[in-house]
């Protein structure tokens, strides 16, 4: 009897075909995925990175929202050109908290992996309100509501807990004074301003879209984009200290 | 005459626990509407309220005007073939096809003359971008593969379809998804999982209509009346369950709120990325090609009357497709922080799989073997046979593309927008076009109304395929040469702003073909709405199952 034959078997029974398609679709994902919960370095730990403050996670939500990853990255390459035009080539840890990644797979924009503190406030408030009112050329959509829209305060620290819920290390004091530090790195003379900067070590603290009165989604999509790959002191990072 | 047996009319377990689930969930939506913590999330529950209430009022109409019996599974020893849902995806797939192309023009002008963005939040290129997606690959492409997926498995297994409401359950559940899927994304409730961008009450509502959709295949499959699977057969069951196990992987999520739409994806980082991307390429893999290749093997053989070109050849290249395929995600992720030997696993299995995918071009374009000539008389037949040829083409283009170092250029530029809708406008559109063009005549049981119009749609396509494609190819190396130039001196040569002027004259000439492939469709909706509306003939045979070659 031919092998050709014995694919009979599948072929007249619907459940063995069915199983025979998801033992055979299985093996990939498997090989690929699993390894990576517990490889050196994918999980590797950095110094220097820290879950983001309230304000910032609120401005993620505002770059997943307008569906900024569509047309900027947030992956360096270790590619020559990559590196002297962007900065250092990106590490896995410091994606290690985003729920979902931005690594993005398109540059229609430039990537933004290391764009904190590479351009003003200002800039950023100008430029987010009418990208062409600075960069003539530009394809980029202006976002002028942010500036009007007053952040949405409400379930804050039910983001903080439901990224714990992933696991995001944020500790139950963080949770707990959610709101209080998103306002407090918002103003530097804040009585608060101590207790913030012990939760999160080294965090920008100032007005981000200059304006008076409450929290804007400018204010928070700046803060966002300010710390973008700021955290880690290149100057300091062992790159060796991850190769087995 | 004998006459009809007494029967008493009750209603079946199924109308009658559809019916409470739905009269319960319309009171459930309803209040989750009222406590809703965004907007996004509110309008979806009080619409599912409201489809909740239409759902049960239409199933209780339907039981009210319905025989005591419900129709026969067989009508004078025949198969009674049940269509209507067909039909129901059909018209949609239509629908959605000109809906998701009109927004993928208006997001290519975008591009092109950022004022269309009108600085509003719902109208800009980050919100609209997965409406297109969505629209084409899976309001689109989603209702011709449960509409041919629906009439094929029937037909070739002799048998009606299994099940009476679950069938519609399928089409309309699924195509609410979409509904609920897509205006999620103007209202920016989104994962940001390109493909997968729905938030988690949507992939919920999803997850039932699939297992749905699965349950009535299968169960379709195990009544059938032929002793073998047809090939098509085993192609549809890939793509259904693979689909269920991506669909599953990709999404688990914990929202913020279970009154608001927010949620946060239970992986993160590189493990989020190398899900996304296994889930991203073989949505390609198993969506927009063991799918429409199921297309490929029932309704290239039926059109041009030959039998499957080799029987051995579909073996190998079902098993040989749905294994390498799984393996090619990380293709997606080149030069990023996931590991090495991930990333070369990705590349290999990639090139690997473009023989495979070979052997599948072979098998359709060499079923016409002997029925050459009919490219020349049979337009829907050559629009079939030109989608194969794209098929070809995008799947020797992707395996080139996931070579590292082709794709540390091409990775990030246009060259990517242009590879996909080399596969998605040639072969996915045309092969969808060709099996509407077949199927719309055959549930209506009329003749085409005109095969002059289809002539006209497939070359007004073909050229704005063209323009696309090769406009995306330039643009693409262009931008990935510019990023990488350097000067005499050492420095880079060029500013990223530059690499985008260089782009304008290319998203014209993009947006003009997309324009043209639009056009295409447009006649093609005109054309089959004057089939559908054209007086019925009688003339149309019903030539049942199909045998493969040995």
């Amino acid at each position: 009897m031919s092998l050709w034959n014995r694919h009979k078997i599948f072929e007249k029974n619907s459940i063995i075909l069915i199983a025979g398609i998801l033992a055979v679709i299985a093996i990939g994902g498997l090989v690929e995925i699993t390894p990576l919960f517990y490889l050196k370095s994918t999980i590797e730990v950095v110094e220097g990175v820290r879950p983001y403050t309230p304000l910032e996670l609120a401005g993620r939500n505002i770059y997943v929202r307008e569906g900024c990853y569509v047309c900027h990255s947030q992956m360096i390459r270790p590619l020559r050109d990559e590196v002297e035009r962007y900065g250092h080539y990106s590490l896995a840890a410091e994606s290690m908290y985003d729920h979902p990644f931005q690594w993005g797979s398109k540059r229609t924009g430039p990537d933004l992996a290391r764009v904190g503190a590479k351009y003003s406030d200002e800039w950023h408030v100008t430029h987010l309100t009418n990208p062409r009112a600075i960069v003539p050329r530009s394809v980029m959509p202006g976002y002028p509501r942010l500036a009007h829209t007053e952040l949405d305060l409400t379930d804050m620290a039910a983001h903080l807990r439901t990224n714990r819920a992933v696991g995001v290390p944020y500790t139950e004091d963080q949770i707990k004074n959610a709101v209080t530090d998103l306002k407090t790195q918002l103003d530097p003379d804040s009585a608060d301003l101590a207790s913030f900067q012990k939760r999160y070590p080294k965090a920008a603290v100032r007005n981000f879209d200059g304006s008076v009165g409450n929290p804007t989604e400018l204010d928070a999509l700046i803060a966002y984009l300010q710390m973008l790959g700021t955290l880690i002191d290149f100057k300091l990072y062992d790159e060796k200290a991850n190769l087995r | 005459m004998p006459s009809p047996p007494l029967t008493v009319k009750s209603m079946t377990m199924g109308e009658a626990g559809l019916m409470s689930v739905f009269a319960v969930s319309a009171y459930v939506c309803f209040f989750a509407g009222a406590m809703g913590h965004d907007s996004a999330f509110s309008f979806h529950a009080l619409l599912a309220s409201a489809a909740s209430l239409a759902a049960a009022s239409v199933i209780l109409n339907r039981y009210y005007e319905r025989p005591a019996q419900l129709p026969p599974a067989q009508i004078k020893g025949r198969p009674n073939y049940n269509l209507a849902p067909i039909k129901f995806a059909s018209v949609m797939a239509m629908f959605w096809g000109i809906a998701g192309f009109s927004v993928g023009v208006f997001i290519a002008s975008q591009l092109a003359w950022p004022a269309l963005n009108f600085d509003l939040p719902w109208t800009s290129f980050g919100r609209l971008r997965p409406l297109h997606t969505s629209a084409v690959i899976f309001a689109f492409g989603g209702n011709v593969l449960i509409a041919t997926s629906f009439y094929v498995v029937q037909k070739t297994c002799r048998t009606r379809l299994a099940g009476d409401l679950a069938p519609w359950f399928v089409v309309v559940g699924y195509n609410f998804f979409i509904l609920i899927a897509g205006t999620g994304y103007l209202f920016g409730a989104t994962q940001s999982k390109e493909y997968a961008e729905p938030e988690w009450y949507a992939d919920l509502w999803l997850t039932i209509v699939w297992v749905t959709y699965l349950i009535v295949f299968l169960a379709t499959l195990v009544k059938r009346k032929e002793p073998h699977i047809f090939v098509a057969n085993w192609f549809y069951l890939a793509f259904i369950v693979t689909i269920a196990v991506l669909h599953l992987g990709n999404n688990p999520a914990l929202p913020v709120s279970v009154f608001g739409s927010k949620s946060y994806i239970a992986w993160g980082g590189v493990q989020d990325a190398m899900f996304q991307w296994w889930y991203g390429h073989n949505a390609v893999g198993f969506f927009l090609t063991a799918g429409f290749l199921a297309i490929m093997y029932y309704f290239i053989p039926k059109r041009a009357e030959r039998p499957v070109y080799s029987y051995r050849l579909s073996i190998i290249h079902f098993w040989a497709l749905i294994f390498l395929y799984i393996w090619a995600g990380p293709h997606h992720l080149h030069y990023t922080a996931l590991p090495d030997w991930t990333q070369t696993l990705g590349m290999t299995f990639s090139i690997m799989l473009w023989m495979p995918s070979w052997g599948g071009m072979i098998n359709g374009l060499m079923t016409l073997s002997g029925a050459w000539d009919k490219l020349r008389t049979d337009p829907v037949l050559r629009m079939l046979v030109v989608s194969v040829a794209f098929y070809g083409m995008s799947t020797f283009e992707g395996p080139t593309m996931a070579i590292k170092v082709v794709n540390s250029l091409s990775h990030y530029t246009d060259w990517t927008v242009g590879h996909v809708h080399s596969g998605a406008l040639g072969w996915v559109g045309f092969v969808s076009f060709g099996a509407l063009y077949c199927l719309i005549p055959w549930l209506w049981n009329r003749e085409l109304y005109s095969l002059k119009l289809v002539n006209w749609h497939f070359w007004i396509a073909s050229i704005g395929i063209v323009l696309y494609i090769s406009a995306m190819w330039v643009s693409g190396v262009l931008q990935g040469l510019m990023w990488r130039a350097y000067t005499s001196l050492g420095f880079l040569e060029y500013s990223f702003i530059e690499s985008v002027e260089a782009m304008h004259p290319f998203y014209i000439i993009r947006a003009a073909g997309g324009a043209m492939f639009l056009i295409g469709a447009l006649i093609m909706a005109a054309n089959l709405w004057m089939t559908v509306n054209a007086k019925q003939t009688d003339q149309i045979k019903d030539t049942g199952a199909l045998q493969v070659a040995e």
